[in-house]
């Protein structure tokens, strides 16, 4: 049966795949919300945030900027999900002689590509936007990295909450919270700025961590102890939300 | 009730199989034997029981105790290849509507590691009397195209039984004559059929054998005239005048088109 793992989450990717580019409109809708923030920020509120150091705010937004979109992203991951469950063709994949864990990969995988498009495009805004790097090849392959990790991780969080929705409505709710992370972080103004119980819980959430890292690789600076904090976050919810969605797609066929 | 040999080779056998769902005791001892190529219809009305013991056969539930056998291979202890023997088509048509009816049915074929999923569908698609409609999203179908639709994707690499859980619910006189076609086809090819329905017409019009889940247990099994016998024969007259607005709706609606 493992044999066939590969190609069986490769046919299921290629079916979700196939969902996404037959209504492209997912992609745009995670891409606008972002970009609609890196505006709002750069040219509304940006002049009055001061970030302390000398780079444009467009620099020391992006990170922050990448990291909602793909917490926006990944909510359609729960929502496919859901109403492949809704419509009982998971149940028909999983009373056929296919590897189970494809169905699940199958998701996360078309969720990676998806997100990484929208990531993408975001960027190229934020390049018109006067966003100007000065990272290495090595340093842009980290930073791709980076967001694959967070991408897989979330994906992983995204699957629990399709998987243990009762709505359509609920099974993509759960994101909201994770959008609004990067906001009690570094990843629009410094944490210094905040009060201490605020500042506290910013410097010691995972996004600060991951946004400081991001934000040291595409200035070419080293990344110091940052990145450590930032891959085991990224490790740590990745192995716990992947287990935790395993255990509960076993337990639901029960 | 035969003999041990018979019993063997069954493809489908079902030994006091049990289920709750904490205090709602849905399966209480079911005892049933389906012969290979034969059709049985599992007669219960809503919240039987019939859907849960169609999903511990198709390996998607546990039973709390018993055993139940699928051409020979244990639903608990080697569920993998009891997948390779059966297939589903549960009481909603599980198609993928964003694809084509086609696609539908390539996907599948894929998933059975066949070698020409393109011819597979194909052949399906003209069986099935989809080809025209083969390169429309699955979703545009309607309600009798979508359960053909649902049926031919559960054929795909000639599963040797079949579940089809209540296959005409929902749907109008004319598809379900559909139905009841491809199902014909299905048993006369040799394939093992299990169809769970509300219907008492549809069982009697299709089944070989006839076994009515009530309260959790098998309470009768047999063929039609077997269980004809064990009621008086007044009810006959009755069922006479009845079934003619059937009969006027489908004669009308045939000229219509």
């Amino acid at each position: 049966m493992t044999t066939h793992a590969i190609g069986d989450t490769a046919v299921l990717t290629g079916r979700s795949l196939r969902h996404i580019l037959r209504s492209p409109d997912t992609i745009l809708t995670t891409a606008v919300t972002p970009i609609a923030l890196m505006l709002l920020f750069v040219f509304v509120l940006g002049g009055a945030i001061d970030t302390g150091g000398g780079e444009s705010y467009v620099d020391y937004l992006l990170p922050g900027i990448l990291l909602v979109t793909i917490a926006s992203g990944i909510a359609y991951t729960s929502y496919r999900l859901f109403l492949d469950l809704q419509s009982g063709i998971l149940e028909r994949f999983r009373s056929m002689p296919i590897a189970r864990s494809s169905v699940l990969w199958a998701h996360v995988l078309t969720s990676l590509a998806a997100n990484l498009v929208s990531v993408a495009i975001v960027t190229g805004v934020a390049l018109l936007l006067g966003f100007r790097s000065s990272a290495s090849v090595a340093a842009w392959l980290a930073v791709a990295g980076i967001l694959v990790l967070f991408t897989l991780a979330l994906t992983w969080v995204a699957v629990i909450a399709g998987l243990s929705a009762k709505s359509v409505d609920g099974a993509s709710a759960f994101s909201y919270p994770l959008i609004f992370l990067p906001f009690i972080s570094s990843a629009f103004v410094p944490t210094d700025s905040m009060p201490a119980p605020v500042a506290w819980f910013a410097e010691n959430q995972p996004v600060t961590s991951i946004v400081d890292t991001i934000r040291a690789l595409f200035a070419g600076q080293p990344v110091g102890g940052e990145i450590g904090i930032a891959l085991a976050w990224l490790l740590g919810i990745l192995v716990v939300a992947h287990t935790a969605a395993i255990l509960i797609y076993r337990r639901r066929f029960r | 009730m035969t003999a041990a040999a018979a019993t063997a080779a069954a493809a489908v056998r079902i030994e006091g199989l049990t289920k709750s769902f904490g205090d709602v005791h849905v399966l209480r001892g079911v005892d049933l034997t389906v012969e290979p190529g034969t059709i049985l219809a599992l007669l219960g009305s809503n919240g039987a029981g019939k859907t849960t013991l169609v999903r511990i056969l198709c390996t998607l539930l546990q039973a709390d105790a018993g055993t139940a056998a699928v051409h020979g291979f244990d639903v608990a202890a080697s569920p993998a290849r009891v997948r390779e023997s059966i297939s589903l088509t549960g009481q909603f048509a599980a198609i993928d509507e964003v694809l084509s009816g086609r696609e539908n049915l390539v996907l599948v074929a894929r998933l059975r590691h066949l070698d020409d999923p393109g011819a597979v569908a194909d052949g399906l698609l003209a069986r099935f009397s989809l080809t025209e409609a083969g390169s429309r999203r699955a979703g545009t179908y309607s309600g009798g195209m979508r359960r053909r639709l649902d049926i031919a994707m559960s054929l795909i690499g000639d599963p040797l039984v079949v579940f089809l859980d209540e296959p005409t619910t929902g749907l109008d006189p004319q598809a379900r004559l559909e139905v009841w076609q491809a199902v014909r086809e299905l048993a006369a090819a040799g394939t093992t059929v299990l169809l769970t329905t509300q219907y008492l017409d549809e069982a009697e019009h299709l089944a070989d054998r006839i076994a009515i889940l009530h309260e959790g247990t098998v309470i009768q099994n047999g063929t039609l005239a077997e269980l004809k016998a064990l009621l008086p024969p007044a009810t006959v007259e009755y069922v006479e005048k009845q079934p003619s607005l059937e009969d006027v709706f489908l004669a009308l609606t045939k000229e219509e088109r």
